[in-house]
């Protein structure tokens, strides 16, 4: 393996990483404010497939943009209702999300496109296309630094660089700004909010929302960046590796990123190589295809310290006498 | 004449069929202390809820400093300038005491100008009523007493000038109780107005100007307190004459029955919760345990109960009791003549979803008279169940009424019944009367006495002080996982107690608050 190699996996794991980020920190705003979200996997899926029709449709890849975050927003503001105005159990409501979604996805897939449950191939307007970082082309010369640069860092598409730029957003929202604060209450205990008059629900759906427009994000990046067509049920558990990144990250964003990159890394090395020759022995393509599962398994098993949840997580608020 | 700083007139609430308030109507003059007091149950804290904008009245008004006024929400209720410190602490754990302080009552959207603005005003409040802690301390480090006092620092950075404080001794240890008071006190020169909710009688009496009782839902008299009796309040209080200190003789200790020694217990996260505890009980004798929760005295209970495995000796009428093997459940332990009241009914003593009579045959129901073949007798079990909620006077009288459809008065009886007519050779008994209502403590207290009285071991773990003192022929303190020392009950009083149980030996002399504090602070810091 030599630097260009290694400067490609960099490039794939950032692009790979960007859909896992997007859900992460939706799933760090709604678990924060104390609703488990499992129903990201199914949010994603939505957003991917009225992304790539919208954008099918339209051929802009815009309003493809938008009808995913909007599609995205409806199933959060279902799971919303059902675990916070109807105090249901969080994680039914998100199972049947993912439900709903991988159902409802080829099924209107079918209906619209007769493909197979699939889109149509976007092209030009319809896709996502990469952006030059300024001086890109002239610091490529430039040995080391620049092939990183102008390779690995510049040439994604604008919806890399906005996930990137939602890390630092995230933290400052969450640790500097008065929403923040009371977001992190809320998620730890909703009765210091209730009993200070500040509205537990209105907080709660706040966040849930704020966990659907970045579920929508990662959908449309998923349908219109990273491929270009929906197909079926092509989030492939990234909803869910996106949870167990937010444990890995301890509910923070900065860490956040640095699991999202880890699993991004696992990703492209395992599309990159179809085997790993150790030199004493191999290791087979088929696990090489699993490590993002595998770590994902070992996170979850909690092989990686002790992560504390929001101590009111997965309840939902009643008052009490 | 000036107008009363609360008054309600004619509150009523329902929940369902169940009326927690009937009719309220009470005065509240500003600058006073006033005592709302009454059993469990009786709707102080429906009523309060009101206050606090948690409930809606259905019906009734609301004068604020002679004002009517509608409070809907905790948000009217902050502006009408109450303020309330509840008894289960409403704070962040992981968040400062800054933050805890800010959280709702923030200047702006960006939190940098909220903390430094409420760090000046902190301190200027600290200082007028002599309420320090440490604003960048966060609250999980902090012990109740210190969290306490944020809570009511909360109260007062929103200028709540009415302060409502919902059964605020019930975690505290003597001395901080007395300095709550006292700080009371001070607020009230302020001029600030508090209404205090307590069950307990003594603190009624030595901290209150007026006192009103409640008897379920309804307010059954104001008066004030200078002219007034514990004695007369809690007829008040129970609608019939009530025993406020326990009916016994004094104790004619027989051979040892429990004996342990150096028992050590570490829980499942590596923390040491007993670090080698050393007593014993004889027949015919009540051992009382004091301490504040979480030094190890639940642990204790648990390891004798069979509940939890532990290290060390402990025999049982002289046989070594088995604390890590296969003979160290809570079966066995029942087979060698030991009972367990557990410290938590709801959660250990009762499966609130089932009917009492299936409660009362649990831990029991292998015994052959409940048997059939292989099918359970369960007409014995009714018949059994029947016989003993007649004679512990389980309210109402109904074995085929759930657990959870008790009170709780009636929940601990029907678990006191179960455990007590098995005629065990040692009772574990943990907070008998948590949650009881006086009427039914009286009770629970005779039964316990009556056991003593027929030869039987008794230990008795309870963080009530007073239940201690009367109760017990023996005391020990436990503190940090170790006993602090043991005392008769007519050696001693709460002050010394009070001091043991925060780990201070040379109780001669005088001790801070402060003092206080930290030691309980660096023991449940430890333990948590």
């Amino acid at each position: 393996m030599n630097y260009l190699d290694l400067i490609q996996i960099l490039d794939s794991s950032i692009r790979l990483a960007t859909p896992l980020l997007f859900a992460c920190l939706a799933g760090l705003f709604s678990e924060r404010a104390g609703v488990f979200d499992i129903g990201l996997e199914g949010k994603i899926l939505i957003s991917a497939f009225f992304s790539a029709a919208v954008a099918a449709l339209t051929g802009s890849v815009w309003l493809g943009l938008l009808a995913g975050i909007a599609s995205s927003m409806v199933f959060s503001m279902i799971h919303g209702l059902a675990s916070i105005t109807f105090r249901g159990d969080q994680l039914i409501s998100g199972v049947a999300i993912n439900f709903l979604a991988a159902g409802m996805t080829v099924l209107i897939a079918q209906d619209w496109f007769s493909q197979g449950g699939r889109t149509p191939q976007l092209s030009g307007g319809a896709r996502f296309s990469p952006i030059e970082l300024p001086f890109a082309e002239a610091l490529s010369g430039v040995p080391f630094i620049g092939p990183l640069y102008a390779d690995a860092l510049s040439g994604h598409t604008i919806l890399v660089y906005v996930g990137l730029l939602t890390v630092p957003l995230t933290w400052y929202v969450l640790f500097r700004t008065r929403f923040g604060l009371r977001l992190r209450a809320v998620g730890e205990n909703p009765g210091a909010v209730d009993t200070a008059g500040v509205s537990v629900v209105r907080l709660r759906y706040a966040a849930v929302a704020i966990c659907g427009v970045l579920c929508g994000l990662s959908g449309s990046f998923l349908a219109t960046g990273l491929a270009a067509s929906f197909t079926q049920n092509m989030s492939a558990g990234r909803g869910y590796i996106a949870l167990a990144a937010l444990i890995f990250a301890k509910w923070r964003p900065w860490y956040a990123l640095g699991a999202c990159l880890l699993f991004g890394l696992l990703q492209a090395i395992s599309n990159r190589y179809s085997s790993i020759d150790l030199v004493l022995f191999e290791i087979p393509n088929a696990f090489v295809l699993a490590l993002p599962y595998i770590l994902t398994v070992v996170i979850l098993a909690g092989f990686v310290g002790k992560a504390v949840p929001p101590r009111a997580g997965g309840q939902p608020y009643v008052k009490e006498r | 004449m000036t107008a009363p700083a609360i008054e309600l007139k004619g509150i009523s609430k329902s929940f369902g069929p169940v009326q927690a308030n009937k009719d309220i109507a009470i005065r509240v003059m500003p600058g006073t202390i006033h005592g709302i007091i009454g059993e469990n149950g009786a709707g102080k804290s429906t009523l309060m809820s009101i206050l606090y904008g948690f409930y809606k009245a259905d019906k009734g008004e609301i004068f604020i400093r002679g004002e009517r006024t509608e409070i809907p929400d905790s948000q009217a209720a902050i502006r009408a300038g109450i303020g309330m410190v509840f008894q289960h602490f409403k704070l962040v754990q992981n968040f400062t005491v800054l933050e805890n302080i800010v959280l709702g009552a923030e200047d702006g959207a960006l939190l940098k100008g909220s903390l430094s603005k409420a760090r000046t005003l902190l301190k200027q409040l600290s200082e007028e009523y002599e309420l320090h802690v440490d604003p960048d301390a966060k609250i999980e480090d902090l012990g109740v007493g210190m969290q306490q006092r944020v809570e009511i620092l909360k109260a007062l950075y929103r200028r709540a000038d009415i302060l409502i404080l919902d059964e605020p001794t019930g975690v505290l240890t003597p001395a901080e109780a007395d300095h709550l008071f006292r700080i009371l006190e001070g607020l009230k020169r302020e001029g600030k107005t508090i209404i205090l909710i307590t069950h307990k009688l003594r603190e009624i009496m030595e901290t209150t100007d007026t006192v009103s009782v409640m008897r379920r839902g309804e307010m059954t008299a104001t008066v004030k307190t200078a002219e007034t009796t514990p004695q007369e309040l809690a007829e008040l209080m129970v609608g019939r004459e009530v025993l406020l200190r326990v009916d016994k003789q004094a104790a004619t200790p027989g051979e040892t029955v429990l004996n342990v020694e150096n028992l050590q217990v570490v829980d499942g996260s590596g923390v040491e919760r007993l670090r080698g505890i050393s007593l014993n009980v004889k027949r015919g004798e009540i051992l009382g345990i004091c301490g504040v929760a979480g030094n190890g005295q639940s642990e204790l209970l648990e390891v004798l109960g069979g509940m939890r495995p532990g290290k060390g000796r402990v025999t049982v009428n002289g046989q070594e009791l088995d604390l890590t093997g296969a003979e160290s459940d809570a079966r066995t332990r029942r087979r060698r003549g030991i009972a367990h009241v557990p410290e938590d009914r709801q959660e250990e003593g009762l499966i609130m979803d089932f009917f009492a009579w299936e409660n009362v045959a649990f831990g029991y129901h292998d015994d052959a008279r409940y048997q059939r073949g292989v099918m359970m007798n369960n007409d014995a079990i009714r018949e059994d169940a029947e016989a003993k909620i007649a004679k512990f006077d389980v309210r109402p009288a109904n074995c085929w009424l759930k657990a959870k459809n008790f009170s709780g008065g009636n929940q601990q009886k029907i678990v006191i019944a179960r455990e007590l007519e098995r005629n065990p050779d040692l009772l574990l008994v943990g907070q008998p009367t948590r949650g009881v209502d006086i009427g039914a403590i009286e009770f629970i207290h005779e039964q316990i006495v009556a056991l003593r009285d027929a030869g039987k071991a008794v230990l008795l773990v309870s963080v009530e002080l007073d239940e201690i003192l009367s109760l017990s022929d023996r005391i020990a303190v436990i503190f940090d996982g170790r006993i602090m020392g043991e005392r008769l009950p007519s050696e001693t009083d709460e002050r010394e107690l009070g001091l043991l149980m925060a780990g201070i030996t040379d109780t001669d002399k005088d001790h801070s608050v402060d003092e206080i504090e930290e030691n309980l602070a660096h023991a449940t810091g430890k333990a948590g």
